[in-house]
C-alpha cells in the first residue's frame, strides 16, 4: 500500500508492522469488520420491526393472530439460538426457492426431495447459476440478515410486549375518556410512551445482537472470524512476502479488544439515550430528573 | 437395523462407545434421535460441570466486587467486565489458540487442546462472570435489618457470612441464576464449532443435528429434534432450580416466598 511496503524482507520493526497490516488480504478483514457493522445497522431496526409486529400479534383479539405471537415469542425460549441460525438459514433458502419453483416451473413432475437432495428446477435456483460473484455473496449476507431478525425479532417480541403491557392503565383510561379509538389510543398513547419501559430490555438485547455477530461466520458469510483464522495462520514465507508464526491467538485477543471497546461505548450511549427518554416521563427516575432541574 | 439395535450403537457414540462409523445414508428418524441424543451427554457435561464449579468462583467474585479492598474490587470488575463484554464464541476461539501456543512451550498443557478440558475452562470462566454479576447485585439488595439483626445476634465475619448473608443472597439471586444456567446449557452447543476439535466424531447434539442436516440438506428433521432435547432439558433445570428454590425460601411466610418467574433470557 505505501512506497516503501516494496520489498518486505529489508524491513523490519514499526515499518515492517505498518506495511503488514495494510496487505490487500489485511484490508478484506476491515471490510469484513464493515461487513459486521453493516449487518447490526440493519438487523437492529428489522429485528425491532419483527418485535413490533409479534408484540403486536400477540395482542391482537383474533385468537389465532394471537396464538401465533405467542409461540413466535415462546419457541426462542428453551431452544440454544445456534441452533436456530443453523436452521434458519437453510431452511428460508429452500422456503425461497421451493415457492420460485411452484411459481416458474408448474409443468415440473419429479418430486423436489430426491433421497438426499433438494432438486428444483434451474430457473428456480437462487441465485441463478448465472449470477455474478457478488450476487451470491449479497444472497447470503441477506439470508444471514433475515436469519437474525427473525432470532432478534422474537426477543425484542418480548421486551416490546411486557412495556406496553407496563404503560399505566389509567394513561389508556384517560385516552378512552378522551374518546379516542383503540387504534388511535394505542398509536398515539401507548407507544409514545412505551419507549422507556422497553429501552432497559432493548439496550440488553443490542449487546446480545452485538455479541452474536460472530456467529455470522457459522452461516457461512467471509466475516472477521473467517479472515481472523485466514491471516492468523502460520504463513510460509514460500507463499508470502510477510512469513510469520501462528499468530491467531492474536488476531483473536485483538477481536475480543474490539468487542469490548464495542459494548463500552454502547453502554455509555444507552445511558445518555435513558437519560434523555426518561425526560418528564411518569417514573421514578423522571421524578429524580425533575427535583434535580 | 431395528430401534433398538441402533440404540446399542449408538446410544454411546458420543463419548466413543460402540459403533465406530457414523451412518453414511438412508438415515432413519431413529438413527437421528439416537445420535443427537447421545451428543447430548457432551452438553450435559459441560454445562453441569461448568455451572458446579462456577458456582463457587462466582461467589468469591461477587464478594470481590463488593470488596473495600480497592485492588480486589478492580480485578474483580475487570473479571466481569472482560467476560461479559466479549462473545462467547470469540472467547472459545482465542482460548482454543492461546493453549495451542502454551503446548509448544511445554507438553505438559497438552491436554488443554482437548474440548472436555479447555472448553469446560471457558465455559467455567464465563459463568462465574455472568453469575457473579448476578450474585454481585443480590448482595447489594440483602435488607438491611438482616445485616442488623445478625450483628444483634452476636454474629460476625465468616459465620454472619455463612448464616446469614450468603443465604440472603442465594435466595434473592436465585430466579436470575436460573436463567443463567439455563443460558449456559444453550451456550455449551458452541463447543465444537470454535477452535475446539471435535475427535473420532464424538460431538455434542448439535454437532450431531448438523451432521445430518448437511447429508440430508433437509433441516426439518434435524433440528426440531435437537429443539425437542434441549426444551426437555431446559424442564429440568427448571424443576431442579425450582427444588432448589424451594428449599431457599422454606422459612418464609407462605405469601411472601418468591416465585421462580423465568424470564426469557438472552445468549450471550
Amino acid at each position: 500500500m505505501f512506497a516503501f511496503c516494496s520489498d518486505p524482507a529489508s524491513l523490519d520493526g514499526f515499518a515492517w508492522l505498518t506495511c503488514y497490516i495494510t496487505t490487500s488480504k489485511h484490508l478484506q478483514l476491515y471490510y469484513a469488520v464493515g461487513t459486521v457493522l453493516l449487518l447490526l445497522a440493519i438487523t437492529a431496526p428489522a429485528a425491532l420491526a419483527f418485535g413490533f409486529g409479534g408484540a403486536m400479534a400477540a395482542r391482537a383479539h383474533i385468537a389465532p393472530v394471537r396464538w401465533f405471537g405467542k409461540a413466535y415469542i415462546a419457541v426462542v425460549r428453551g431452544v440454544p439460538d445456534i441452533a436456530f441460525f443453523l436452521f434458519f438459514v437453510i431452511a428460508l433458502d429452500q422456503a425461497f426457492e421451493w415457492a420460485r419453483h411452484k411459481v416458474l416451473c408448474p409443468d415440473w413432475d419429479q418430486p423436489i426431495r430426491q433421497g438426499n437432495d433438494f432438486v428444483v428446477c434451474q430457473a428456480a435456483k437462487l441465485p441463478l447459476g448465472s449470477a455474478p460473484q457478488w450476487v451470491h455473496e449479497s444472497y447470503g449476507f441477506l439470508l444471514a440478515v433475515l436469519t437474525f431478525a427473525i432470532v432478534f425479532g422474537a426477543f425484542a417480541a418480548n421486551v416490546l410486549f411486557g412495556a406496553m403491557r407496563a404503560v399505566p392503565r389509567a394513561q389508556m383510561e384517560t385516552a378512552e375518556a378522551y374518546g379516542m379509538s383503540r387504534r388511535q389510543a394505542f398509536w398515539r398513547i401507548m407507544v409514545p410512551q412505551m419507549w422507556v419501559y422497553a429501552l432497559p430490555g432493548l439496550g440488553n438485547l443490542w449487546m446480545v445482537l452485538i455479541k452474536a455477530t460472530p456467529l455470522l461466520f457459522l452461516l457461512g458469510v467471509e466475516d472477521i472470524v473467517y479472515w481472523a483464522r485466514e491471516l492468523g495462520a502460520t504463513a510460509n514465507p514460500r507463499f508470502t512476502e510477510y512469513p510469520h508464526g501462528d499468530w491467531r491467538m492474536w488476531y483473536f485477543l485483538g477481536l475480543m479488544v474490539f468487542y469490548l471497546g464495542f459494548t463500552r461505548v454502547s453502554e455509555v450511549v444507552l445511558e445518555r439515550l435513558m437519560q434523555r427518554l426518561t425526560r418528564g416521563q411518569a417514573t421514578t427516575g423522571g421524578e429524580a430528573q425533575r427535583k434535580a432541574a | 437395523m431395528s430401534c433398538l439395535e441402533t440404540i446399542q450403537a449408538y446410544g454411546l457414540r458420543a463419548i466413543g462407545i460402540g459403533e465406530r462409523l457414523l451412518p453414511q445414508d438412508n438415515f432413519t428418524l431413529c438413527e437421528q434421535v439416537t445420535l443427537i441424543g447421545s451428543g447430548l451427554i457432551w452438553n450435559v457435561y459441560f454445562g453441569f460441570v461448568a455451572l458446579v464449579s462456577g458456582f463457587i468462583l462466582a461467589t468469591a467474585v461477587a464478594l470481590g466486587k463488593g470488596s473495600s479492598n480497592r485492588v480486589i474490587r478492580k480485578l474483580s470488575e475487570w473479571f466481569i467486565f472482560v467476560f461479559r463484554g466479549s462473545p462467547l464464541f470469540i472467547q472459545f476461539f482465542f482460548a482454543y489458540f492461546f493453549f495451542l501456543s502454551l503446548k509448544s512451550v511445554s507438553p505438559f498443557f497438552d491436554i488443554l487442546t482437548a474440548a472436555w478440558l479447555g472448553a469446560l475452562i471457558v465455559l467455567f470462566l464465563n459463568t462465574a462472570a455472568y453469575s457473579g454479576e448476578i450474585f454481585y447485585g443480590a448482595l447489594r439488595s440483602i435488607p438491611k435489618g438482616d445485616v442488623e439483626a445478625a450483628d444483634a445476634y452476636g454474629f460476625s465475619g465468616w459465620r454472619r457470612f455463612r448464616r446469614i448473608i450468603w443465604p440472603t443472597m442465594l435466595r434473592l439471586a436465585w430466579p436470575a441464576y436460573t436463567n443463567e444456567a439455563i443460558f449456559l446449557f444453550h451456550a455449551t452447543t458452541l463447543v465444537f464449532f470454535s477452535g475446539f476439535p471435535v475427535w473420532q466424531q464424538r460431538g455434542d447434539a448439535l454437532y450431531y443435528a448438523k451432521y445430518f442436516a448437511d447429508k440430508t440438506f433437509n433441516p426439518f428433521v434435524p433440528y426440531p429434534i435437537l429443539a425437542g432435547y434441549f426444551i426437555l432439558l431446559t424442564l429440568l433445570v427448571i424443576s431442579v432450580f425450582g427444588l432448589i428454590n424451594r428449599h431457599l425460601n422454606r422459612h418464609l411466610p407462605q405469601e411472601y416466598r418468591r416465585k421462580l418467574s423465568l424470564r426469557m433470557n438472552l445468549i450471550r
